[in-house]
């Protein structure tokens, strides 16, 4: 992974000063909570329901086991044990005190971490495949893209207050697993016809109160241009994007406005002036960043026809629901799963934190990842190693054989926290988890991405589920909206809405309907997307409403 | 007296706001909005001229009617507003602006470090702002990723 130098080491040190210097001033009085917000939430400091809430970045969601202990020892010294991740591969901690902030941060910069730019109108934390670098099916890593961007968007003085919050995110595989459709700006590491490697840039895409898919605005970027290129898509965003309603003033909103022709044009036309400029890459940089992630020394190994142990139906499970393919033969890459039916999805404790930084020490090089599913992955795990591991995680809480399936749920705070939120959302993932509890129906409907959100603000993702589900405030009492057939990745899709919500009390019965309804109609091995893709909405309308 | 700094030192400075007037002052140093910069004649003006520009203003189409300002007032109407940090780039790195760039409205000292980054020069505080303090400002941060009015290259070129 990437190592900081003296120079980035700074850059980090010195933010911690500023902001003790202010959060002494708010304390103190010199600076009214309206001017705080906007330099506390740079900071990723969010004043919720019941505390601040804390938001820790984790770049492109890449985690060593130094930093994973800190993750454990801010969450016990801080928080209440807990730390949350989320669908920005970042991790939230739900208690911490003002006056403590800037003690946590100094202790992140310990261990080469911050929580610059995870809130704010400003270029958030970069995001990528959580399979970045052991894909099978990818052409190139990502993540040193993602670092060098994550270097340039550090404190760019032009881009502190765009119109609003700015999300890219870059994948390198074939198959689309960063949700690159749904951002700012969505970066695909691509052949053009000479045989170079360059990107394919979408802009536009992006969930919230409208969502929508981006548009390919640029079919093949050379490498060298990727910075001056982003930085003419931001300036002109910057200057032109809307500010008079925040609702209105994502970059989607111009895509939409402008269509996508003309904003092309636009950013081609900024693009011409500063092309050339410094920030042009050079391979020197580019060879620099990649040293860093570099593979780890593997061993020479062949794949094995069986893990482990062949009767335990337990670890067989696990191994075909939550074991993923790896480029190296004799490894795999394993999904540690934060979705065990008892706990809030994304949520860990310090102690499994720790646990799970040995386990990466012991069996994955010691190296850990966030997933935007809110899920852990230990990456380079030798295939004979895998029931060990398996025994460990279960011991653990960690081995729900679940990854990819309708209770590997993506799920925002909710009206639990968030001060946003018109509706709970864990508490409805909890009854989900209650009313699917038997893992072999739950294996049976195979791929099913099931995602909450409690606000229209769509943090939980839902718009790009299979199965979506929107909280909203009816007149004081909690209600939910269903979607379906949402996708976030390849041919990305925006769910449609059934109908009517449901009341809190029958929100988990439609969607056991909804799922019967799919069982029925289903074709073969057809998963519940691709029957929804197939037959449309209105089967499942007409059984919903009946 | 307004609340001004550079980044060196407070500016003691007067001028005579000609914007809302409808006959510009004959000598001395004024400001003026960009819908008068028509009827005025930079060079023989006895005194120094600034133009105030909205931020919603399209710079580089503007710039040939105001590049012999002394001092280009940029906006700030609400401090989370940062059109103006483009503007301020596009002046000194686009069009070659070699006068004042002035930060004004609503400027705070937690945005002036990123203010001279993109080519602000001076800064009209406002009025609650501690002048003295704000001149510790610049110095916040001695490492620079990105190429900016105040620094050239980026940091991957210095390394």
């Amino acid at each position: 992974m990437y190592v900081y130098d003296q120079y980035d080491q700074k850059i980090v040190d010195q933010r911690v000063q500023e902001f003790q210097d202010q959060v002494e001033r708010r304390i103190n009085g010199n600076l009214p909570e309206e001017e705080f917000r906007p330099l506390r939430l740079m900071n990723g400091l969010y004043n919720q329901l019941h505390a601040y809430m804390l938001r820790v970045a984790i770049p492109y969601g890449l985690l060593n086991t130094k930093q994973v202990r800190m993750l454990a020892h801010i969450a016990r010294k801080y928080d209440k044990g807990f730390a949350h991740f989320t669908t920005r591969q970042n991790v939230q901690y739900n208690w911490p005190e003002l006056e403590q902030v800037p003690n946590i941060l100094a202790d992140l910069a310990s261990v080469q971490m911050h929580a610059i730019q995870t809130s704010g109108n400003c270029i958030r934390n970069t995001t990528s495949d959580e399979y970045a670098g052991v894909a099978p099916d990818e052409l190139e890593d990502p993540r040193p893209y993602c670092e060098i961007i994550r270097q340039w968007s550090t404190f760019h003085p032009e881009f502190t207050y765009l119109p609003r919050k700015f999300k890219i995110a870059v994948t390198g595989a074939e198959k689309d697993r960063a949700a690159i459709q749904v951002h700012d700006i969505g970066l695909r590491l691509r052949k053009n016809s000479e045989g170079e490697t360059g990107f394919e840039v979408y802009v536009g895409g992006g969930l919230g109160r409208t969502p929508v898919v981006g548009d390919v605005v640029r079919e093949f970027l050379p490498k060298k241009d990727l910075l001056t290129y982003l930085e003419a898509i931001l300036r002109v965003y910057n200057l032109l994007g809307r500010r008079d309603n925040k609702y209105k003033a994502r970059i989607k909103i111009m895509l939409k406005a402008l269509g996508r022709d003309k904003l092309a044009a636009m950013i081609e036309n900024e693009w011409e002036h500063i092309k050339s400029s410094s920030l042009e890459l050079t391979e020197e940089e580019i060879a620099r960043v990649q040293d860093f992630f570099a593979p780890p020394s593997y061993e020479t190994l062949d794949d094995l026809s069986e893990l482990g142990d062949d009767n335990n139906q337990d670890f067989q499970r696990w191994v075909k629901q939550n074991v993923k393919p790896h480029k190296i033969s004799g490894y795999a890459a394993v999904v540690v799963t934060l979705k065990s039916p008892d706990v809030a999805p994304g949520d860990i404790t310090d102690s499994q934190l720790e646990k799970v930084a040995d386990l990466a020490d012991e069996f994955s090089f010691g190296m850990v990842r966030a997933t935007h599913k809110q899920n852990l992955i230990l990456a380079d795990v030798k295939q004979k190693d895998l029931y060990t591991l398996w025994q460990a995680l279960n011991d653990i809480n960690c081995a729900t054989a679940n990854a990819g399936c309708i209770t590997d749920m993506i799920c925002c705070p909710g009206l639990t926290y968030c001060s946003l939120a018109n509706a709970h959302s864990i508490p409805i993932a909890e009854e989900i988890n209650q009313r699917f509890d038997d893992l072999d129906y739950v294996h049976d409907l195979g791929e099913l991405r099931l995602n909450i959100s409690g606000c229209m603000n769509a943090c939980g993702h839902h718009h790009v589920a299979a199965i979506g589900i929107l909280g909203v405030d009816k007149k004081g009492k909690e209600f939910y909206q269903v979607t379906i057939g949402g996708s976030s990745g390849d041919e990305a899709s925006i769910g449609k809405i059934l109908g009517p919500s449901f009341a809190r009390e029958e929100i988990a019965d439609a969607i056991e309907n909804l799922v019967k309804t799919y069982v029925e109609l289903r074709q073969d091995d057809e998963p519940f997307l691709e029957t929804v893709r197939r037959i449309g909405t209105n089967p499942f309308k007409e059984r919903l409403y009946a | 007296m307004p609340n001004l700094i550079n980044t060196q030192s407070i500016l003691d400075e007067s001028w005579q706001d000609c914007q809302e007037l409808e006959k510009i002052a004959c000598d001395g140093d004024i400001i003026v909005a960009i819908d008068q910069v028509e009827y005025l004649d930079f060079e023989g003006h006895n005194g120094r001229v600034a133009v105030t520009v909205p931020n919603d203003e399209d710079i580089v189409e503007l710039y040939p009617s105001i590049n012999k300002a002394d001092v280009i007032r940029l906006q700030f109407p609400a401090f989370a507003d940062g059109r103006a940090y483009s503007q301020a780039r596009l002046l000194r790195d686009r069009l070659g602006f070699e006068g004042d760039i002035r930060a004004t409205g609503d400027v705070l000292r937690d945005q002036l470090f990123q203010m001279h980054r993109c080519g602000f020069s001076s800064f009209e505080l406002r009025e609650d702002q501690n002048a003295e303090l704000a001149l510790t400002d610049f110095s916040r941060f001695d490492v620079l990723y990105q190429p900016a009015a105040d620094e050239s290259l980026p940091l991957f070129k210095r390394r």
